[in-house]
């Protein structure tokens, strides 16, 4: 199965984070990239601007504007071309998915190949139908190389509102998180890398409304941004990236933001019986004796 | 005939009520209450296996009671300005009303924190309650007319000004109707709160 992968207005973090895959060597022999950034291909950058190649998924990551060009053509025409021929687009990253970060840069109008945050962009509409969004800043490398094997497979991925695959966005972060004892009894961590503590109430984690697969499928196969220390910062979400995000934003000491789907008083309520209870054990440190 | 069990219950609960605001505590007995009530000493305890926990379920039947009028200002699309406004609004008049609530929650539940160390602990026989005033600040903060603080120096100066006031009207020593100073506390609560 062939792939072209093209940039837009990008970091490559999505690349790096590909090359993580522990797989790859399999993965190169499944697939074959008929152009890719860094990746050694057949074809030239000039060669696929100048000619339709034949392949079977258009991946784009980095967001997209008008006026970016790509070996003097400009990507949303390479965009309109491809799109003709691959069975599959597949947005990698949240830049290609909602414009991310270079939302901020001098370019006009800055988006997703289908979504400006959480807005849907006119110009693509009927790419719609054949498009997977992979949000994620950057993207998980398992998630992305799944999704090719399932294209590959003939899968048909059920997808959310965001053309994300259920299969891993349906779930939030804080799904899986090793810190859930403390989020239950509302206790947080007030040191970043340590192993106690959940950092949802002061320190800006975002898992419990974020959705990703981050506590379900490990980083490196080893861990997560939660389980390690640091908080989850919404990078799959429309409006990543927010400010502050080492602080959870608060009214009067109400999370602005609570965990998905979770009634204002149904927090509140179960906030005030949890918090009115100590539990030792998960006070102190858990290698002090 | 679950519902006529849970009929007796609250009656017991008011009738508790009462008598706690009225005589205290500790000055109030389980035969008491039996007898205001033409209950066997025996039965009451198929209600209630002790007088703390009883006392205990009138906190909660008051945070409930509260709670809920609090709710319905909450609910409605107004400033909150006016907001502050119903809410000194109501306290006033449940303290009028039915002061034997408003005694019990400051001379009761306040005063004998033993009674509720074990089933009550932190906030939670009051939650209700507590949730609908987080909310009004919660809300008040987001639609940017209160400053945005930590939630119990809010609460106290709010809540602790309200029940001073009333029991100050318990003690008779205000010079005027507890109503008439609905409109000038407003004013400096929400004058303290605000941005």
């Amino acid at each position: 199965m062939k792939i072209l992968w093209i940039t837009g207005l990008a970091c490559n973090g999505n690349t790096h984070s590909f090359l993580n895959y522990p797989y790859l060597e399999q993965f190169l022999d499944d697939f074959e990239f008929i152009y890719h950034p860094i990746i050694d291909s057949n074809y030239s950058l000039v060669d696929i601007v100048s000619k339709t190649i034949s392949c079977d998924i258009l991946l784009i990551e980095g967001s997209i504007s008008p006026e970016i060009t790509k070996a003097d053509k400009k990507l949303v025409d390479i965009i309109t071309d491809y799109s003709k021929v691959v069975h599959k687009i597949v947005t990698v990253g949240t830049c290609a998915t909602f414009g991310g970060i270079f939302k901020e840069s001098e370019y006009e109008n800055i988006s997703g190949l289908h979504f400006d945050e959480k807005n849907l962009v006119q110009s693509f509409l009927n790419l719609r139908y054949k498009t997977i969004s992979i949000s994620g800043c950057p993207v998980h490398p398992e998630t992305l190389v799944n999704t090719f094997y399932a294209i590959k497979n003939g899968i048909e991925l059920k997808l959310d509102e965001y053309l994300r695959p259920k299969e891993y966005f349906a779930y939030t972060v804080h799904n899986g998180c090793t810190r859930n004892e403390y989020f239950e009894y509302k206790i947080d961590n007030h040191n970043f890398g340590k192993k106690e503590g959940c950092m949802f109430y002061n320190h800006g984690c975002q898992a419990p409304f974020t959705h990703a697969s981050c506590n379900k499928i490990l980083w490196n196969e080893v861990n997560s941004k939660t389980r390690v220390g640091q908080p989850c910062m919404g990078c799959t979400e429309p409006d990543f990236p927010k400010a502050n995000l080492y602080e959870t934003k608060k009214n009067m000491g109400i999370p602005a933001n609570l965990p998905l789907g979770v009634a204002k008083r149904t927090y509140l309520t179960l906030a005030g019986v949890t918090k009115a209870f100590h539990i030792n054990r998960l006070e102190k440190d858990m290698f002090d004796d | 005939m679950e519902d006529k069990k849970q009929q007796r219950k609250n009656a017991i609960i008011e009738c508790s009520l009462e008598l706690f605001a009225s005589k205290g505590f500790y000055n109030t007995t389980i035969p008491d209450i039996a007898k205001a009530l033409k209950m066997s000493v025996g039965n009451m305890y198929n209600y209630f296996k002790s007088k703390d926990i009883l006392a205990q379920e009138v906190i909660r039947f008051i945070s409930k009671y509260l709670g809920n009028e609090l709710r319905k200002i909450n609910e409605l699309e107004i400033s909150t300005e006016e907001k502050t406004h119903k809410i000194v609004e109501i306290y006033f008049k449940i303290a009028l009303a039915r002061p034997e609530m408003i005694d019990y929650f400051l001379r009761i539940y306040l005063s004998n924190r033993e009674v509720f160390r074990d089933g009550c602990e932190g906030m939670i026989c009051v939650n209700e309650f507590v949730t609908e005033i987080m909310i009004y600040f919660e809300e008040g903060v987001k639609a940017g007319d209160l400053r945005d603080q930590d939630f119990f120096s809010a609460f106290g100066l709010f809540m602790g000004y309200l029940g001073g006031m009333v029991f100050l009207k318990g003690e008779d020593i205000l010079p005027k109707k507890l109503d008439e100073y609905v409109d000038d506390i407003t004013f400096n609560i929400y004058k303290a709160l605000s941005v």
